[in-house]
């Protein structure tokens, strides 16, 4: 018995090891071959002079078969949808259908030269097009950018935006409110747009404290920025009352769209009294997160925004051909050059095509039903600590597991021989040693009565044999690493032994 | 719908398992007169049949089959097949951000592995595991040199990308940090007598780019003998990573902030790309993004890691060194592929090759009668000339043989009237250099 027997979802198998490429490398070993030159050969000494490049040091040297080999053997030490529930909070880690990445790499979007004339970019101009349309539709609001390159970019826009119109209005004002709640990029955002941030607590039943906001609310509050669902995974029942307490003294609601999957046609923002927000196509529309990006977050907003998007926007001329309009005088300017990481709305757009209203619709109730299986199922074994109803995410706290010296951390590295991906471990910070968890859509009954069978072991081990935990994980290729002294004497690079 | 792996009748099963009557009871938290009552006004589910017709003909209907001239920031290289064959692969591309090192080592290892390449290429001691893109990254550069100086004032060249000078202008905005441009000289380069006027004891942070928006390559060793004597930090902006082959790394440099895009990452109509910052070691503690670093585990042995992550949001909050939070990881994964396919001996060929087509073109446009600007300083495979009629119109002959002309200045610099950059790479044939050629005579 090693406390392995009950695992079912996963077993050990054989895996590849594998070295860095640089060690690898062999001088006169190669994976490529230029065609001949059809034009005459040049000095590089005689054009460039003195700034011709003759050593590129320790850059590797390898052939085809050992770069296929080496990339594929990493990739098996990955975990990834893919291979199963990876039910990491705030993250939404759903499945990328791969039809996605078939269009996205069609050769006349995906060679396509951001500096083409636009009467041959009308492709790539009405994918845009569309996706802003139904990406409108979907959030209830009036325009939108899709220039952002990720959330945070998001973040950064929608609250420049706010600034633009308050400024336009003739006082910017000084802060930001936002809830102990948050994700981390909102004090951080609100710090580059060069505003302080204040704290709003929540309340017992981990939503924004009405009567704190009112109290805190006063002409120097710029803008609100809560995310809704929040990180807690509950709605913000008040949200009418929120958005109208800001709008009352003059601010602005900024939501941040993190948390979409719990909404996608049942609610829109744009309904409820946001007045700006973003949207993670990584996250809600499922374009891969990629092992931690290319992201795409656009902005989408009310009208009394829409002056200060960043510029350009995408407009139909008088002769009913698409292109970009870059005389927007109110504009915040550019986020980003070009027009964003367009092979994600290329991808968003399949997405929100495969799925159709009844399918994002169904989609949304399936993300929530399943987090709410999720809670009912692990609610006696797991500290709940808010009882409030679950949207598409639930946070347990680990108070009763650390009785026994076992933290959400150390859980998560058990969780992890029992084959799954760790939900997020210790966020939000409103609950001490949170585990959050959001199964997405993409999990059946089976997979998740497997998830909750192996949260329930492990809340076992805990009173039996708690050592197995201490020690996770037991399975994977490496034990534990020593992050402490990774950050003491950072290696960042490899370099040859001398 | 087919990407939901349950039946209605599950569906049933787990809604009776949780207590609730139906799938109203579980959105009975937000009030009823928020909750949509019909359907969203989008266009029905498609069968995938129909979303691979659809996107089909929208690629008809973008440039395909046009070589092109084109460069200003996104390059038309090569991308060898095993790119793709490789980050299709489902571990890669659907995971995320390794916060757990124990079944995340291949992006870890993968990353580590882009780091080490883009500082040995760069001549920087250490690079972050990725930004956004070129323009962004610049920004950010500005930004950690404001960080380390203490000070707050930034000069930028003209002849820095146009958009990444906007992108600046919108990040700096509320940043306390002012930011003035230097010129332009006959021969592409930075005005050095401008650029030591610029520059007081207030300033951070000096951005150039090299090859710059022109595609002269900048003297930056006399760029930072300035820049230093005034105790402020040199940025360098690489747009074009292949130049890196053939070109000496900008060993003057404090802050090398680098648009990785041509090394192997499809055009795709101007993003994802690919920005990556790099710097030297006293500097790391402020560099923006996230880091990979190697450790050993209990057992000793080797494996990666995120970190120094107190820089970052999630610990630091509104004092983290930026508010980035998802980077462009498999961006960077093509890029090490690419890296890694060329190599050591592969970089530096086709980096010659770009160099040939690009001074052949010259060369040849030259012969037509068209007017080479910035002579005198060495270029890389971007070169401006001036024609006696309107680019646009030139461009719009070009079209007709399926050629994208270069790319027309005056949007840019309205001093540069009837001027335009054009971009060769080893994708550039000689017969359409020709066609070119004669076209630009006129």
């Amino acid at each position: 018995m090693n406390g392995n027997e009950k695992i079912r979802k996963a077993t050990t198998h054989i895996s590849q090891n594998e070295v860095l490429i640089f060690e690898r490398s062999s001088a006169g070993k190669k994976a490529y071959m230029l065609p001949p030159l059809d034009v005459p050969d040049v000095d590089p000494a005689k054009l460039l002079g003195e700034l011709a490049r003759e050593d590129l040091g320790h850059m590797p040297e390898v052939s085809e078969i050992e770069i296929i080999r080496h990339y594929t053997r990493l990739s098996t030490w990955n975990y990834a949808v893919d291979h199963g529930m990876y039910p990491l909070g705030s993250c939404t880690m759903k499945y990328n259908a791969r039809v996605n990445e078939t269009v996205a790499r069609l050769p006349g979007l995906a060679e396509a030269h951001p500096y083409q004339p636009e009467r041959i970019s009308q492709g790539a101009l009405l994918i845009m097009k569309l996706l802003s349309e139904q990406l409108l539709e979907i959030t209830g609001m009036d325009a939108i950018t899709l220039q952002p390159a990720a959330g945070a970019h998001g973040e950064l826009t929608g609250i420049l935006m706010v600034r633009a119109c308050l400024e336009s209005r003739g006082n910017p004002r000084k802060k930001i409110l936002i809830p102990d709640s948050a994700h981390g990029t909102n004090p951080a955002t609100a710090a580059m747009v060069g505003y302080s941030v204040e704290n709003l607590k929540s309340n017992a039943a981990g939503m924004v404290d009405i009567p704190s906001l009112e109290a805190q609310v006063n002409e120097d509050v710029a803008a609100l920025m809560l995310t809704n669902p929040n990180t807690l995974g509950v709605f913000e029942r008040e949200i009418h009352k929120i958005a109208e307490i800001l709008h009352r003294k003059g601010a602005l609601l900024y939501m941040d769209g993190a948390n979409m999957n719990a909404l996608v046609g049942k609610v829109r923002p744009g309904d409820f009294g946001a007045d700006v927000m973003h949207l993670n196509l990584h996250k809600t529309f499922s374009t891969p997160h990629g092992g931690g990006g290319p992201g795409s977050g656009p902005v989408a907003c009310k009208k009394i925004l829409d002056p200060f998007l960043p510029a350009p926007v995408i407009v139909t001329k008088a002769d009913g051909t698409l292109g970009f309009e870059y005389n927007r005088p109110q504009s915040i300017g550019r986020v980003r050059m070009f027009y964003g990481n367009f092979g994600m709305h290329v991808r968003a757009l399949a997405y929100i095509m495969a799925n159709g209203p009844d399918g994002l619709r169904q989609t949304t109730e399936d993300a929530v039903l399943n987090a709410n299986y999720v809670r009912k199922g692990l609610e006696d074994a797991y500290e709940l600590p808010y009882k409030t109803p679950t949207m598409h995410e639930v946070v347990f706290s680990d108070r009763r597991q650390t009785a026994k010296g076992i933290k959400t951390g150390d859980i998560a590295k058990r969780l992890i021989d029992y084959g799954f991906h760790p939900y997020t471990v210790s966020f939000p910070l409103v609950v001490p040693g949170a585990l959050m968890i959001e199964p997405t859509e993409s999990e059946s009954k089976a997979s998740l009565d497997l998830f909750i069978e192996a949260m329930k072991d492990i809340a076992e081990e805990v009173e039996q044999n708690p050592e197995i935990i201490l020690e996770a994980p037991h399975n994977t290729r490496i034990s534990r690493l020593d992050e402490t002294t990774a950050a003491r004497k950072p290696i960042l690079r490899w370099k040859p032994q001398s | 719908m087919r990407y939901l792996p349950k039946s209605d009748s599950e569906r049933q099963v787990m809604l009776c398992e949780i207590g609730a009557k139906s799938t109203d009871d579980l959105f009975a938290t937000i009030p009823a007169e928020y909750r949509l009552k019909g359907d969203l006004n989008i266009p029905r589910a498609y069968a995938e049949s129909e979303i691979v017709q659809f996107f089909r003909q929208r690629a008809t209907e973008s440039a395909q089959g046009y070589a092109t001239f084109l460069g200003a920031g996104a390059y038309s290289h090569y991308r060898p097949v095993t790119i793709d064959a490789l980050v299709s692969r489902g571990e890669f591309f659907t995971a995320y951000t390794p916060y757990q090192p124990e079944i995340a080592q291949g992006t870890l290892q993968a990353i580590f592995e882009f780091q080490t390449m883009i500082c040995e290429l760069t001549g920087m001691d250490v690079a972050n595991a990725s930004m956004y893109d070129g323009s962004t990254g610049a920004a950010e550069a500005l930004m950690m040199a404001a960080r380390i100086t203490g000070r707050h004032k930034s000069v930028i060249a003209t002849s820095v990308h146009p958009e990444y000078r906007e992108v600046i202008t919108t990040y700096a905005r509320y940043q306390g940090m002012p930011v003035s441009t230097v010129g332009y000289l006959k021969n592409g380069r930075v005005d050095l007598e401008a650029l030591d006027k610029a520059i007081d004891n207030e300033t951070a942070g000096v951005l150039i780019q090299s090859p710059n928006f022109f595609g002269t390559i900048e003297d930056v060793t006399a760029v930072g003998d300035i820049v230093h004597k005034k105790g402020a930090l040199l940025i360098v902006s690489i747009a074009e990573a292949v130049s890196l082959g053939i070109v000496k790394p900008p060993a003057a440099a404090d802050i090398v902030s680098m648009e990785a895009q041509s090394f192997g990452v499809p055009l795709g109509y101007g993003g994802p790309y690919c920005g990556v910052i790099a710097t030297r070691e006293k500097f790391v503690r402020q560099i923006p993004g996230r880091l990979v670093g190697e450790t050993r585990d209990r057992n000793g042995k080797r494996g990666f890691v995120l970190t120094l992550s107190t820089r970052e949001q999630h610990i630091r909050r509104e004092k983290a060194t930026s508010n980035i939070c998802t980077n462009q990881a498999l961006v960077a994964l093509m890029c090490g592929i690419f890296m890694t396919v060329y190599g050591r001996e592969g970089l530096k060929e086709l980096a010659r090759h770009n160099l040939a087509k690009a001074d052949y073109a010259l060369c040849e446009f030259k012969r037509s009668g068209a007017k080479v600007l910035f002579e005198g300083a060495p270029r890389f495979n971007e070169f401006v000339i001036q024609t006696r009629t309107d680019p646009y119109t030139i461009n719009d002959k070009l079209l007709g043989e399926k050629i994208i002309g270069g790319f027309p200045l005056k949007k840019f610099y309205p001093e540069l009237a009837n001027a335009s950059l054009w971009c060769c790479t080893e994708t550039t044939s000689k017969a359409s250099i020709d066609a070119a050629a004669k076209e630009v005579a006129l």
